[in-house]
């Protein structure tokens, strides 16, 4: 993480403050309308309660979908609640972050049926919304086992793990470099959805379990080495992200106005005053992902007055999808397809323009896109670990894990964004640590006997 | 566009369409805009004898069954018959036949089960001018706990009795109506017909128990801390409602006698079901208190287009139309076998056919087709229960296809086509 996403914040034409304070908190205010209780009851109605449901399978967490559905047109909240839960940890986020259209709403039958699926993302939200998760109490302790396991950042992954070994009877030591915890959900999801502080008010409800000791702006590697974290506790579980932005690799990148757009919605999320944020006039986007999305979204909703997001294929192959793209129509955001990035135009040290080659016609000429600001949006890759002399068996450039999400390291797991073979959703990077945990448990008390 | 004028017991009315008698009939101001909005006829709210007026709770009146976006699917209540003076009731009557002339004005009544108070109520109701009245024999909460109601429509000889007492002192055509509260409905509706009544109209609210408030443990909904039974009515209760109707109309001992029918009555296709099963009308209360008098409208237009449709040119021929098709259990023939059938084109993979089947009946649906997710009939198991049609999301997905001069593979006989009810079947030992 960059400490600053712009060196020099005086220039005339990033200036913010372009809105008034009440836009800009309509502009970032919740972007979906929950349901109420009658909505709720009725959208509930509206599911088959499906034999081997097919929302169910397609979601990583497999959440009992019909079960908890079926609970809330009962008036049982508290019941469907936990049903959510106790499969997913962070069902709260995921109702409002995942990208439902892919995953369970896309295999509801009514999809199929009638092309209106069961609003299970916005049910979910309605179920854990109803109950105060911190109060609620679904879990309780086992007894403890007298076992200590160490993990390594409080993102999704991270605390889904410490949250099922809590459960379980372990401790858990959570070292978490940044100041808060939440990892994506606090520092890398768009403003809007979520907010009213909804991670920091999940990651309370999570350690209200009790024996979850997390340490903020401890850097493993820096503050303490890996080296100790084995020889300290029984087992290490890894849930570090992806801590580096992909370069354009493209002569000038180091020019002003060229930012990664993890970077600026870490700002974005942290800012207490949006107006104090470096805002362009012709803003382009590069890349085709969820993040793309939300970086043309969000600073279209700060005020820029032209977005392009660029992507070097076409509509069918961008991963953000074909909702997420509309969203990002509706917003006045342009998207170009089948635009490569060839050639950054600067100007005493600002970038001024961004050259492209159509990559559907490869023997036309190139072509130019006015920017006074660029979004690096096209992926991120596992920074050099912290893991001293250990060296993990990679996969795809991030770590090898199997099915129970043990490293190649004895005593070692991982999940979330770093692991290979996931799809950098944080509802992936709860299973993983939800998996990682029973897997570790089991090690440790199979150990005993 | 079709006539849908009517003909019950001579009264003549445009269309068969009447609101029974309840609250929307409780006075001249309710009948009026009912008749605006082109009801056919009305059977006013039941009369008492004259007296100190009818005391109803002030709590609440009524209860409700609702589906899930608050549709209702039954309603039940406590009120009494009329709570209005007698006179006042006699003479908005009197004016409503005048100002409605080409309307039904029927007088619904309940006086105790003594010859007088019949003989005495009977003469002001003629003065009225009124077409006919409707003796209310159904009524199972409150009054019925004085003898009357329902504790009447419960004794056939009590329904016979005050059925012959308003024939003799009146001139009037008498309906009789009839209680479901009762075993068998053809012994009442029989006693009617004993006691020389003209017609009988059924069914009158069932009894019932709305629900229990689980935070209050307390019946619902309560007069303060207490509740009541009351009768129940509205769309759940019209399977009810057209069993008894059928079992009157089909009976040889109650044939010819006209019936108006009642119960759950909601739209012109229940409408036309209850014709079909021989209610000469049928009379309306629930859909009106829900969606107020102007249902009529689509209800007049449903059946006309329909009555088209049919090539029918009047009501008439639709009376009793379906009568004949309904019989007895022992005379279904036992040699029909269907078996189910999945569209898969329209199959949207649900599995509730897989699930209602394997869990609760036969084992004869599959949830795999070529190793997909995919539901299939079994036909070996298969018995044509029509439990998978009935739970399918998806109209028309799942039907039911007839064998014939085929092997069925379940019993691994051939289908043959030929007639043979229980009290033909070689398993049957009485036969």
């Amino acid at each position: 993480m960059t400490d600053s996403i712009f060196k020099n914040p005086g220039q005339t034409a990033f200036a913010g403050h372009r809105l008034s304070a009440v836009d800009y908190q309509q502009n970032f205010a919740d972007i979906q309308t929950p349901l109420d209780i009658h909505s709720a009851v009725v959208e509930a109605d509206r599911c088959y309660y499906c034999y081997d449901a097919p929302c169910q399978t397609a979601c990583p967490t497999s959440i009992d979908v019909p079960g908890f559905i079926r609970m809330i047109g009962q008036k049982n909240d508290l019941g469907a609640a936990s049903k959510i839960l106790t499969e997913n940890i962070m069902g709260g986020t995921c109702a409002r972050a995942c990208p439902v259209e892919t995953l369970c709403e896309h295999a509801c039958v009514r999809q199929g049926e009638e092309g209106g699926p069961v609003q299970i993302g916005l049910l979910q939200r309605f179920a854990t919304d109803q109950v105060n998760l911190s109060e609620a109490k679904f879990f309780t302790r086992d007894t403890p086992t007298g076992y200590r396991v160490a993990i390594i950042g409080a993102g999704p992954a991270g605390l889904s793990c410490a949250h099922r070994l809590a459960v379980l009877g372990h401790e858990v030591f959570i070292y978490e470099a940044q100041q808060k915890s939440g990892g994506l959900n606090e520092y890398g999801l768009a403003a809007y959805k979520m907010a009213d502080d909804y991670a920091q008010r999940e990651v309370e409800a999570i350690l209200s379990i009790g024996g979850i000791n997390i340490k903020n702006g401890v850097k493993v590697g820096e503050d303490i080495s890996f080296a100790e974290l084995q020889t300290n506790y029984d087992a290490v579980f890894m849930g570090v992200g992806l801590g580096s932005s992909n370069a354009l690799r493209l002569d000038g990148e180091q020019a002003e106005g060229i930012i990664s757009a993890v970077d600026y919605i870490h700002h974005l999320r942290q800012a207490e005053d949006l107006g104090e944020l470096p805002v362009g006039q012709d803003v382009v986007v590069i890349g085709g992902g969820m993040t793309a999305i939300d970086i043309a979204i969000q600073i279209k909703r700060l005020g820029a007055a032209n977005v392009t997001m660029a992507y070097r294929r076409g509509k069918e192959n961008m991963s953000a999808s074909l909702e997420e793209q509309e969203f990002a129509l509706n917003e006045g955001v342009r998207i170009v397809h089948w635009a490569q990035p060839v050639g950054l135009q600067t100007n005493k040290g600002f970038i001024t323009g961004v050259e492209f080659k159509a990559t559907n016609t490869p023997d036309s000429d190139s072509y130019t896109m006015a920017a006074d600001m660029v979004f690096k949006a096209i992926g991120q890759s596992l920074t050099p670990i912290v893991t001293g002399d250990i060296e993990f068996a990679q996969s795809h450039g991030k770590i090898a894990v199997d099915a129970e999400r043990r490293t190649s390291h004895m005593g070692i797991w991982a999940g979330g964004d770093c692991v290979a073979g996931g799809d950098d959703l944080a509802v992936t990077a709860v299973q993983d640590g939800k998996l990682a945990a029973l897997s570790i448990h089991n090690t440790l008390t199979q150990q005993q006997i | 566009m079709i006539d849908l004028k009517s003909n019950f017991i001579g009264i003549q009315t445009p269309n068969p369409f009447w609101l029974a008698s309840a609250p929307p009939t409780d006075k001249a101001y309710n009948v009026n805009r009912a008749f605006e909005a082109g009801w056919g006829g009305v059977m006013w709210k039941t009369l008492g004898q004259a007296g100190p007026p009818i005391v109803n709770v002030s709590g609440p009146r009524y209860g409700a069954w609702h589906g899930k976006d608050r549709s209702l699917m039954g309603l039940n209540n406590i009120e009494l018959i009329t709570d209005r003076d007698l006179e006042i009731n006699l003479t908005e009557i009197a004016q409503i036949k005048r100002d409605w002339p080409d309307r039904g004005v029927v007088v619904s009544l309940m006086v105790p089960c003594e010859e007088q108070a019949w003989k005495d109520i009977l003469v002001r109701v003629e003065d009225t001018g009124a077409d006919g009245i409707e003796l209310n024999f159904g009524c199972p909460h409150g009054m019925s706990e004085r003898g009357m109601g329902a504790a009447v429509g419960q004794v056939p000889e009590y329904v016979e009795m005050v059925t012959a007492w308003c024939k003799q002192y009146s001139y009037l055509p008498t309906i009789v109506k009839l209680t479901p509260n009762i075993t068998d409905i053809r012994s009442s509706a029989r006693a009617a017909v004993r006691g020389g009544g003209d017609a009988v109209s059924l069914i009158n609210t069932i009894n019932s128990v709305m629900g229990v408030n689980l935070q209050q443990l307390r019946v619902s909904p309560a007069t303060g801390q207490q509740g009541a039974h009351g009768g129940y009515c509205g769309p759940a209760v019209k399977p009810i409602a057209l069993h008894m109707l059928g079992e009157i109309a089909r009976d040889d001992q109650c044939e010819g006698i006209p019936i108006s029918g009642i119960g759950g009555v909601t739209d012109w296709q229940d409408a036309a079901e209850f014709m079909a099963l021989g209610a000469t009308n049928v009379q309306v209360c629930t859909a009106v208190m829900t969606y107020g008098f102007r249902i009529v409208e689509d209800m007049i237009d449903g059946l006309g287009r329909y009555l088209a449709e049919q090539r029918m040119s009047s009501v008439e021929q639709l009376i009793g139309a379906a009568v004949p098709t309904l019989t007895d259990w022992n005379q279904l023939d036992l040699n029909y076998v269907v078996k189910a059938q999945i569209d898969q084109n329209s199959c949207i993979k649900c599995g509730r056919c897989y699930i209602a089947c394997e869990d609760t009946s036969h084992q004869a649906i599959s949830s795999e087709i070529n190793g997909e997710r995919g539901f299939e009939v079994k036909e070996e198991e298969c018995v044509g229960c029509n439990l998978c049609v009935n739970v399918c999301p998806v109209e028309d997905c799942i039907t039911l296809r007839e064998l014939h001069d085929e092997v069925d593979l379940r019993t691994g006989e051939k289908v043959s086509g030929e007639y043979r009810n229980w009290t033909q079947h070689p398993n049957n030992p009485m036969a």
